[in-house]
C-alpha cells in the first residue's frame, strides 16, 4: 500500500486540468491515503454535524430522525430573542464575557511587562514557574481550591470575615457573586499562561532601542511608554481580536462547575443551559438553534477581526 | 547594565518585586491551604485550624482515598483514556498534517481550509451529540477518544513545524526507496520531537483534566473518569453546603471534607509530576501556537 513513489518531489509543471492533477494523485497516492482517516474524521465529525444544524429550523424529533420532522422556520430563533428568560441567557454570556475583557484581559499584559522589569533572573523564573503552573490545574480541582477559599462552613475567607466580626458569606450560592468569581478564578488559573505570549513579544524588541533611549536620558517610565509598549502593541491587538472573536464561548468546563440552582440568574451561559436543556431535557432544536446561533456570530466575528488585524498590525489569523 | 539608579526607579523596583511576591502567595497559597487541609484532622477541619499547616496531621484521608474503590475505578479509567485517547490523537495529527505540510501537494490548501473552516465555525453541541447517539458512541469509551481526535489548533502547528523541515531529505529518502508512512516515522517524526513532544502533552493533559465530554456522553458510572467523579464529589459538597446554611454545625461523623482534598491533591500529583516538562515544552508549545500557517 504505502509502496514508495518512485517521483522524487519536485514541484510539478503546473498542467492544468483534471487529467494533470488525476496523474499527479496517482503518482503521490501514498500522500492522498495518509490524508484519507484524517478527512474522514473532519466529515463524519465537524461536518455532519455542521449539516445536522438543520434540525434548528425543525421540530426535531430523534425518533422521526432529520428526514422526517416537520419544518419549523424560525420559529426556535424567535423564541430565542423573545422569551426573557432565553434573552437572559445571552444577556449573562456577553456580559461575563465583557468582565472578563476588561479584568481578565490587561491582567497577563501587566504581569508580563512587571516580569520583563525584574533583573534577578533567579526571581524572575521562580515567579514564572509558581504563576504557569495553575494553567494545568483542571476545572474541578480549580472549584476545590475555591471551595476552601470560599466555602461557607470552612472556606478561608469567611474565617477571616468572622474573626473580623462580621458574618458569614455564602460566596458560591449567592447570584450576586458569581460573575466575579467566575472573572477571578479565571484571572487566576490563565493570567501566568497568557503573560507567555507578552514576554515573547518583549524579548523580541531590539535592545539597542533601550540603549539609545538611554543615551538620550529617558528614564524606565519613559521607555516604558515610547518603547515597549509600541513594541507590544501588534501582539495586544491580535491577542484581542481573538478574544473579541470568542465573545460567546466561555468554557462550559469552567462555568457549569460553578453554577449552581441559586446561580442560575446570573450565571446560567448560552452552553450551559444548551446542556441542561438540550442533553438533559431533549430539547434539541431549541439548543442548535443557540449553537447555531453562536456558531455564526463567533464566525462573523472572528472574520471581522482577522479582517481588521490585517489592517491594523499587518497579520491575521489566517 | 544600568549602575546608577534614580530614587524613584528603586522604589519601583521593590514594589514590582512585593507585587510580584505578592502575585506569586496569591497562587500558592490556595494550593498549600488544600494539601494541608487533606493531612489533617476532620475536627481540626471542621473547626477551621488549618491555614498553611496540617493540624492532627495523619493519612487518615488518603487511607480513606486509597481504600475508595470509586476512586480506583475512575482514576484507571482516566489513565486508560489519556493513554488510549492521545494515541489515537498522536497518529491522526501527525498522519494528517505530514501530507499537508508537502508544499506541492495539489489541493492542499483546500484541505486546509477544510480544517481551518472549523476553527472558525463551530458545530453546534447538539447535533454532534446526536451523531454520537446513532453512531452507538453513546455511553461507551470511544465517545471520549474518537470525537476528539484531531485537534485543528494542534494540526496546524505540527503542519507549521514539519514545513520547516528541509524537502531535501525527503527526497534522498525516496530515492532510497523508502515509502511516505516510513519517512514519517524514521525522519519526519525524529526531527520533529519538540513539537511531537509539546502535542503529546497537550493532548495527555486535555485528557486528563476534562470532564464535560464524560458529562455529556457517558452515563454509566462504571465508565466515569477521575474528573467526573471529582465534578459530582464536589457539586455534591457545594450543594450540601447550600442545604445546611450559615448557621448549623456540620456533622461530625460524615463529613467527607478531608477526603474530597485528598482526592483532588491525588488527581493534581499527575500533572504536578510532569510539570518540569510541561514547563519547558509547553512554552514552546505556545510560542509555535503563535506562528501561523
Amino acid at each position: 500500500m504505502d509502496r514508495a513513489t518512485p517521483m522524487p518531489a519536485m514541484p510539478e509543471k503546473n498542467k492544468s486540468g483534471l487529467a494533470g492533477f488525476l496523474k499527479f494523485v496517482v503518482r503521490h497516492r501514498a500522500l492522498y491515503i495518509m490524508l484519507i482517516p484524517g478527512l474522514a474524521y473532519l466529515i463524519i465529525f465537524k461536518y455532519i454535524p455542521l449539516a445536522g444544524s438543520v434540525i434548528a429550523f425543525q421540530d426535531f424529533n430523534i425518533f422521526r430522525g432529520i428526514w422526517n420532522s416537520p419544518w419549523v422556520g424560525f420559529k426556535w430563533f424567535e423564541q430565542f430573542f423573545t422569551y426573557p428568560q432565553l434573552r437572559r441567557l445571552l444577556f449573562n454570556t456577553i456580559i461575563i464575557s465583557f468582565y472578563q475583557l476588561i479584568f481578565a484581559f490587561p491582567a497577563p499584559i501587566l504581569l508580563a511587562l512587571l516580569l520583563n522589569e525584574v533583573r534577578k533572573m533567579a526571581f524572575k523564573r521562580t515567579v514564572q514557574t509558581i504563576v504557569y503552573l495553575p494553567h494545568f490545574f483542571s476545572w474541578t480541582i480549580v472549584f476545590g481550591f475555591t471551595y476552601m477559599i470560599l466555602s461557607v462552613q470552612t472556606g478561608l475567607l469567611n474565617s477571616l470575615i468572622e474573626s473580623l466580626g462580621f458574618e458569614r458569606i455564602n460566596f458560591l450560592q449567592k447570584a450576586e457573586y458569581f460573575r466575579t468569581i467566575i472573572v477571578g478564578t479565571g484571572i487566576w488559573k490563565e493570567t501566568g499562561w497568557s503573560a507567555i505570549i507578552f514576554l515573547a513579544a518583549l524579548a523580541g524588541i531590539n535592545p539597542s532601542l533601550y540603549e539609545a533611549a538611554k543615551i538620550d536620558g529617558a528614564n524606565r517610565f519613559r521607555q516604558l511608554w515610547h518603547i515597549t509598549l509600541p513594541g507590544i502593541l501588534p501582539t495586544i491587538v491580535i491577542m484581542l481580536l481573538l478574544r473579541i472573536g470568542n465573545i460567546l464561548d466561555l468554557g462550559a468546563e469552567q462555568i457549569y462547575m460553578f453554577l449552581n440552582e441559586l446561580t442560575y440568574r446570573t450565571g446560567d451561559v448560552l452552553d450551559t443551559y444548551t446542556y441542561r436543556i438540550g442533553i438533559l431535557g431533549g430539547q434539541y432544536s431549541l439548543t442548535t438553534a443557540i449553537g447555531l446561533f453562536k456558531s455564526v456570530v463567533g464566525f462573523l466575528l472572528m472574520v471581522t477581526a482577522n479582517q481588521l488585524s490585517k489592517k491594523i498590525t499587518g497579520e491575521g489569523l489566517y | 547594565m544600568a549602575i546608577k539608579r534614580s530614587l524613584g526607579e528603586k522604589i519601583f523596583d521593590a514594589c514590582n518585586v512585593i507585587f510580584l511576591v505578592l502575585a506569586s502567595l496569591l497562587v500558592v497559597i490556595p494550593v498549600v491551604h488544600v494539601i494541608a487541609g487533606s493531612f489533617s484532622s476532620t475536627q481540626a477541619l471542621i473547626q477551621n485550624k488549618v491555614f498553611l499547616v496540617p493540624v492532627d496531621f495523619n493519612l487518615d484521608n488518603y487511607k480513606l482515598v486509597i481504600q475508595n474503590e470509586t476512586f480506583w475505578e475512575t482514576f484507571k479509567n482516566s489513565v486508560l483514556l489519556v493513554i488510549v485517547g492521545t494515541a489515537i490523537n498522536m497518529v491522526m495529527t501527525l498522519v494528517t498534517a505530514y501530507p499537508l505540510s508537502k508544499s506541492y501537494l495539489k489541493g492542499r490548501k483546500v484541505f486546509i481550509l477544510a480544517f481551518v473552516f472549523t476553527m472558525i465555525f463551530h458545530a453546534p453541541l447538539i447535533p454532534s451529540y446526536i451523531l454520537i447517539r446513532n453512531l452507538g458512541l453513546l455511553d461507551t469509551f470511544w465517545a471520549l477518544v474518537v470525537p476528539p481526535a484531531i485537534g485543528m489548533f494542534n494540526l496546524i502547528m505540527c503542519i507549521t513545524f514539519f514545513r520547516s523541515l528541509p524537502e531535501e531529505l525527503f527526497e534522498a529518502a525516496r530515492v532510497d526507496g523508502m515509502g511516505e508512512y516510513r519517512i514519517l516515522w524514521k525522519i519526519a517524526v525524529p526531527l520533529s520531537m519538540p513539537i511531537v513532544v509539546t502535542l503529546l502533552l497537550f493532548y495527555a493533559v486535555n485528557h486528563w483534566n476534562s470532564y464535560f465530554n464524560a458529562l455529556i456522553y457517558i452515563t454509566d458510572r462504571k465508565l466515569y473518569p477521575l474528573q467526573l467523579y471529582l465534578y459530582h464529589l464536589l457539586a455534591e459538597a457545594n450543594a450540601i453546603d447550600n442545604y445546611r446554611g450559615v448557621n448549623t454545625l456540620a456533622s461530625l461523623d460524615t463529613s467527607p471534607q478531608g477526603l474530597q482534598l485528598a482526592t483532588i491533591v491525588v488527581a493534581t500529583v499527575p500533572i504536578v509530576i510532569i510539570y518540569p516538562f510541561l514547563q519547558k515544552h509547553f512554552i514552546k508549545g505556545a510560542m509555535l501556537g503563535s506562528l501561523k500557517e
